[in-house]
């Protein structure tokens, strides 16, 4: 067990640990430069890892860090994408403005949701959210000038300053510098006052209140912030997807951005990491197992006699090319997640730390909490 | 002139008249402490000074200013800070945490800065840091400094959110019920501190409190209410001799 020895405030303040994290993180910089050497065929895949990684981040900020539960968040992802496309290929603003108007135009609509939203609290909130992003949906349908409906609109290749990264590899770059910007840019907010005054708000309201937080004020950032992150994601996502329509941000991409941040562990930005990988892994891993799942059951099958392999093969590939497969997937894996592990995969991973540190004194009860203290007189 | 006073303070709650027309002073060093029975209008009246309610009629006055209108996030800046009786800490937080937040009300967040991290935002939190170490250092928290609150003992939270409080630097410090669910040890202890805070400290202290014995020990005055009005007010000794208090606990 490594116990990082003291000396200065300011070790408290940067951010990381340690200098041994320190070089840990830089190996992990090191391998993401690497990672396209090793597996060509997955950049896209990748590049999306990294947006969905921009998506957790901003959804973790207003569910994990202020507690605030957005079921709408694929509405703003969709307003960053249009606004981006429409003010680079119409008004032709360049490439880098189209992105920082894009965020500031989402995160004024995330000001515009979060005014009603203070006098709502968890799951009313969550509906609220939800219902901005069913509103949105039909904007996008309706306001033809500068979605184009539902026929949908091409987006061009990014060109910043003159060089295309419209390229796989140059677009995975694109994709890792902005999530290190916005990793870098939410983990300095986070160890500031207002990082702390949305924990306090997401842990009890009424202390924070009593200590000095205005709660809209802090509230109302953390919804703009977290919409424009989604802005600056939504542009990439647009380039990563290459055709806009309506129908991409519906409600089951904004569930798909709740599962990333539950699944990877509510409160940490390396939950929202995990989550997105995760997330945006499965279905690449789903459709792997659609191909070779049935040949796999069939081999094994087999072996009890050559009828018993191919009835098993035929009624695999049949399960496998049901339509609801996918969310069917995903459901069950949120299930399973909050009932086993609700601090998520990044839970998961700081037991194993533990578990090898303290090796072989680890105990089970470690984490088992004491049922919480009675608060029969909580103000709300 | 007093440090704080409350002025005919009353608040309905429907047909229920939580408090009736209580009005006390509390002079500046003093350790002030309400007691009556269950239900009896203290923590409503802790809860009308942290503006959470607002008062139907009275007025709150902190050095002569009136804060009746003024709003519940400005009181901590305002030099009023407080404890809950069932501990609103911030549970996912450390205790290191939970008492930067306690500084909050003297941090001028400015939101860019922070994004990137501004060497003044640095310097910021490096004072916050000193500030909060002394209350660590005060109340002998450096063991727990990175504990989560949620894996600590009651006792020790107890004594954290104390302070969280004391990191705002109030002028007046409410607390309400300090002891309860303590140990008669841990109790004794709140008593030192209480009396620590006043006089090393030089805050102002009002307290609500059950447990006679650390009312005696450390309060200068002592309000008793019943029925959300005052019974009587004095020292611990005359409060404890009233009629008036006698029949509100024993009846008859």
């Amino acid at each position: 067990m490594r116990v990082p020895f003291k000396v200065s405030y300011d070790q408290d303040l940067g951010l990381f640990r340690d200098p041994v994290q320190q070089r840990w993180y830089a190996a992990l910089l090191a391998g993401t430069l690497l990672l396209p050497l090793l597996v060509p065929d997955y950049l896209g895949d990748l590049s999306l890892v990294f947006i969905y990684g921009l998506c957790g981040l901003s959804l973790m900020v207003l569910a994990g860090y202020t507690g605030l539960v957005s079921l709408g968040h694929a509405a703003f992802l969709g307003i960053g994408a249009y606004a981006h496309v429409y003010f680079v290929q119409d008004v032709g603003v360049p490439w880098i403005v189209g992105v920082a108007l894009a965020a500031l135009i989402t995160a004024a609509a995330g000001v515009l949701v979060g005014l009603p939203a203070l006098r709502m609290t968890g799951v009313y909130l969550s509906i609220a959210t939800l219902a901005f992003a069913l509103i949105i949906q039909e904007v996008f349908t309706r306001w033809e000038r500068v979605t184009h409906g539902l026929k949908g609109r091409p987006v061009d290749k990014p060109v910043i300053f003159g060089v295309s990264f419209g390229g796989d590899l140059a677009f995975y770059f694109l994709c890792l510098a902005f999530l290190i910007a916005g990793l870098w840019l939410t983990a300095n907010v986070l160890r500031a006052p207002t990082g702390r005054a949305w924990v306090a708000i997401r842990d009890s309201e009424i202390a924070a209140q009593s200590m000095g937080v205005h709660l809209a004020r802090y509230k109302t950032l953390a919804f703009a912030y977290s919409a424009a992150l989604m802005g600056a994601a939504g542009a990439l996502f647009a380039h990563k997807i290459g055709f806009l329509a309506p129908d991409i941000f519906t409600v089951l991409l904004s569930i798909q951005f709740l599962l990333m941040v539950v699944v990877g562990g509510l409160g940490s930005l390396h939950g929202a990491l995990y989550g997105a990988v995760f997330v945006a892994m499965l279905p690449v891993l789903i459709s792997q197992a659609r191909d070779q799942a049935p040949q796999w059951v069939g081999h094994a099958a087999g072996l009890l006699g050559r009828d018993a392999g191919s009835a098993a093969y035929l009624a695999v590939e049949q399960f496998v090319k049901q339509p609801g497969l996918e969310p069917g997937i995903f459901g069950l894996i949120l299930v399973l997640f909050i009932l086993f592990e609700p601090l998520g995969i990044y839970g998961r991973w700081r037991k194993l730390q533990l578990y090898f540190s303290v090796f072989p004194l680890y105990k089970r009860a470690t984490f088992r909490r004491q049922k919480t203290y009675m608060r029969s007189e909580r103000l709300r | 002139m007093s440090l704080f006073a409350a002025e005919d303070l009353t608040v309905n709650f429907g047909g229920i008249r939580a408090v009736d027309g209580v009005s006390f002073e509390v002079e500046a060093g003093q350790v002030f402490t309400i007691i009556g029975p269950n239900g009896a209008g203290k923590t409503t009246i802790f809860n009308l000074i942290s503006r959470i309610y607002d008062p139907t009629q009275g007025r709150l006055l902190l050095r002569g200013e009136d804060i009746t209108d003024v709003p519940p996030h400005e009181i901590a800046r305002r030099g009023i800070a407080r404890t809950f009786q069932n501990i609103e800490l911030f549970e996912h937080a450390t205790v290191l945490q939970n008492l930067l937040l306690g500084r909050h009300a003297h941090a001028r967040p400015h939101f860019a800065a922070e994004l990137l991290f501004l060497p003044a935002v640095r310097a910021r939190e490096r004072a916050s840091r000193a500030a909060a170490e002394k209350v660590i250092d005060f109340l002998d928290l450096q063991a727990y400094r990175d504990s989560l609150v949620v894996n600590l003992p009651y006792g020790v939270r107890k004594v954290v959110e104390m302070g969280r409080a004391l990191c705002a630097e109030p002028a007046l410090l409410l607390l309400d019920e300090p002891s309860s669910g303590l140990s008669v040890e841990e109790t004794a202890d709140m008593a030192f501190w209480i009396q620590d805070i006043r006089t090393l400290l030089g805050i102002t202290v009002l307290m609500v409190e059950h447990d006679m014995s650390l009312v005696g020990a450390v309060s200068d005055r002592v309000l008793a209410l019943n029925y959300g009005r005052v019974v009587a007010c004095g020292s611990c000794a005359e409060v404890q001799a009233h009629p008036d208090v006698v029949k509100a606990y024993l009846g008859g």
